[in-house]
């Protein structure tokens, strides 16, 4: 397995509040006609960044103190909606290497984690504590520990959770499992012949 | 006797082996696929120099891009037209079925595959769109999946994938007139919250699913994910094997009786366990509607839109985020709210039955003028058997434009889009801020008739009432 191996993840972070936030607002859909990935990560959050004329609205990624970071925090929820995996791929696409939310959609928490991208979840109060920090002191240091469950940035430590696969998967470096998957060829086609629809 | 629901008996029949990390290797017995989550997919495997594992085991349509209005390709939106060939010819390269625009079988991919006879029960079945969850009305168990996971299924047939909880809703009693699944089911999210699902598959059942059609059990199942499951099912009976017989991919007569007993055998067992239940009284649910921007945010018709003051603190800067941009008053009645547009189509509630029940309400009633409506029949096949039945004509009379099948404005990829802040009252599955185009379009979910009711009146109202 060639992958590496992710214990943690230290940057810069940014707040993006609130709960629910769909994978419509992380790319909108017209953004999604497109053959690769590649060009995804100008359009994170474009709708709420920017106007329908293209002047800037005032929002946490247009700050010039929150651009190099790495870390997103934000609330509940995060990420339900559209199983596009267009969402992730545009985080990471914009330098986001780790993601702190009340919980995620199960979907995007699967897509995340295959592109080695730890996402942790911790309580409302932990993430109230860490954006009013952030919001006085962009640049702090923020550690997501992928191994010790926390997150942690001045003095302070917080506990963080991920599903056990999931965190395995990052540890070991297997976090994209087709090498993995595709190994199996026997026991694959002994499940195809057993089941009873070809 | 070791007894078991439905989605472990086919999770287990349906596993390869325990990953490295704990994660199941499960094998998925049909992928389907569309033109915007499958392209990067077919890269990544060209790429690695992978060969498609099992061709005959994907099949393929477009439908979130196509136009709705331009027959004949290429299309005036360069990125859509380079989109459907660039599937075409990963289609024709890898030798899958597809159903492409000239085959009369075209259609939004959860009703296509149903209607081809493809979806079937005890089966696994996976595509990279969310409402996959749709194929669980026929005792399927199937997962929306993300773009790196198509690419997993295209070289193995199987992905990666921890279980999932299973939380039996029972729906008891009888609903009301006039009373559909659409509400039956924003109901349960309303109730359960949009992430109450999250780590869970709902298996619906009850009396209430129990009387529903199949396409009606679709209509549920295709927004569990907007609950936050990932997977929704209703165990398989005489009317899901009615409805699939005969169809194109069904098995055959000689074949038929040994696959029904097969079938059969999938149905959860009587006595077995779930992680969680939950009742509810069909005779409480009425017409439901959402007012804000996620589809649990939602009232019955004779409901005020709530108030920031009257909700947890948690939710409270969630619900005056909605009001801001719905532009609704706190704590104002529902009804009586301006449309401008009335959308019905999409995977929840673009089927014949949707068609058919609007359309025997019509007679009689016109859209409200300066309103726009249209109706998007969910496939091709939809739409030519509800022309068949003159459907078309009926709707046209009404008002109504009547377009060629595909996702249209439920997500707005294609031409089909809300202007500025227009308010849609929409049979779809999504009212996320932005969903039909317009950064600034507001959204409300609502059943189909309902959404027909908004369309003649020019604003939210009761259709009960409207139509009799
Ligand atoms: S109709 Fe809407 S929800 Fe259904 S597949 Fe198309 S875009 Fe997705």
């Amino acid at each position: 397995m060639s992958l590496p191996k992710i214990a943690q993840v230290v940057g810069r972070a940014i707040p993006v509040l609130g709960d629910d936030i769909d994978t419509d607002r992380i790319i909108p859909a017209r953004f999604m006609k497109c053959l690769t990935f590649d060009g995804l990560g100008e359009y994170l959050f474009y709708d709420t960044r920017f106007d329908e004329d293209g002047s800037e609205k005032s929002h946490n990624l247009n700050l010039p103190c929150f651009r190099d970071a790495s870390i997103m925090v934000s609330g509940a929820n995060f990420g339900c909606g559209s199983s596009r995996e267009h969402a992730p791929q545009s985080l990471y696409r914009a330098g986001f290497r780790a993601i702190v939310a009340g919980n995620f959609a199960d979907i995007f928490f699967g897509n995340a984690t295959s592109l080695g991208m730890p996402c942790a979840s911790t309580s409302r109060e932990n993430l109230e504590k860490l954006s009013s920090a952030l919001e006085t002191d962009p640049n702090l240091e923020v550690v997501v520990d992928v191994e010790n469950l926390q997150v942690r940035y001045g003095s302070e430590l917080m506990p963080c959770e991920i599903t056990p696969g999931a965190r395995d998967s990052l540890l070991n470096g297997s976090w994209g499992p087709l090498e993995e998957l595709l190994t199996a060829t026997n026991g694959i086609e002994k499940t195809a012949s057993s089941l009873p629809y070809a | 006797m070791n007894s078991k629901n439905l989605f472990e008996k086919v999770w287990d029949d349906h596993t390869v082996g325990e990953l490295a990390n704990g994660q199941t290797q499960l094998f998925i017995g049909r992928h389907l696929i569309h033109e915007v989550t499958s392209p990067q997919a077919f890269g990544m495997l060209r790429e690695k120099g992978l060969p498609i594992r099992y061709p005959e085991r994907t099949f393929a349509t477009v439908d979130h891009i196509v136009p709705t209005d331009e027959v004949s390709e290429p299309y005036s939106d360069i990125l859509a037209d380079a989109m459907i060939k660039e599937l075409r010819k990963n289609c024709t390269e890898s030798g899958i079925t597809f159903f492409d625009i000239d085959s009369g079988k075209q259609g939004i991919v959860h009703v296509v595959g149903p209607e081809q006879g493809l979806t079937q029960p005890g089966m696994t079945i996976a595509c990279g769109d969310s409402h996959t969850s749709t194929h669980g009305a026929f005792g399927a168990v199937a997962f929306g999946v993300g773009t790196s996971q198509v690419r997993d299924l295209l070289a193995t047939q199987t992905m990666a994938m921890n279980t999932l909880k299973v939380r039996r809703i029972n729906v008891n009693g009888d609903l009301g007139t006039g009373i559909y699944a659409k509400d039956v089911i924003l109901h349960i999210i309303r109730l359960l919250g949009v992430n109450g699902g999250t780590g869970f598959a709902y298996e619906y059942g009850g009396s209430v699913f129990n009387e529903f059609s199949i396409e009606e059990r679709m209509t549920a199942c295709n927004m569990s994910i907007e609950g936050g499951a990932r997977v929704g099912y209703v165990n398989p009976d005489l009317k899901t094997f009615a409805y699939l017989k005969g169809r194109p991919y069904s098995p055959s007569d000689d074949k038929w009786d040994e696959q029904v007993s097969v079938w059969s055998s999938y149905s959860s067992d009587e006595g077995c366990s779930y992680d969680d239940v939950v009742t509810i009284e069909g005779s409480e649910i009425a017409p439901t509607v959402t007012w804000g921007i996620n589809p649990g945010q939602a009232v019955s018709i004779g409901e005020n839109i709530p108030h920031p003051d009257q909700v947890a603190k948690h939710e409270k800067a969630g619900v005056i985020e909605a009001l801001e941009h719905m532009k609704l008053t706190a704590g104002a009645p529902i009804q009586g709210t301006k449309v401008d547009v009335a959308f019905i189509g999409s995977c929840t509630n673009g089927r014949l039955s949707d068609l058919e029940e609007v359309a025997s309400r019509l007679p009689g009633h016109k859209v409200k003028e300066g309103l726009k409506a249209i109706v998007v029949p969910g496939s091709q096949l939809v739409s030519k058997l509800a022309m068949e039945k003159g459907l078309d004509k009926v709707f046209i009379d009404a008002g109504f434009e009547w377009r060629a099948a595909g996702c249209s404005m439920c997500l707005a990829m294609n031409p089909d889009k809300l202007v500025g802040d227009q308010l849609c009252a929409s049979s779809s599955n999504r009212n996320f801020k932005g969903r039909q185009g317009s950064p600034t379009g507001r959204t409300m979910l609502m059943s189909p008739v309902m959404v027909a009711a908004a369309a003649i009146t020019g604003e939210v109202c009761d259709a009960r009432t409207v139509f009799g």
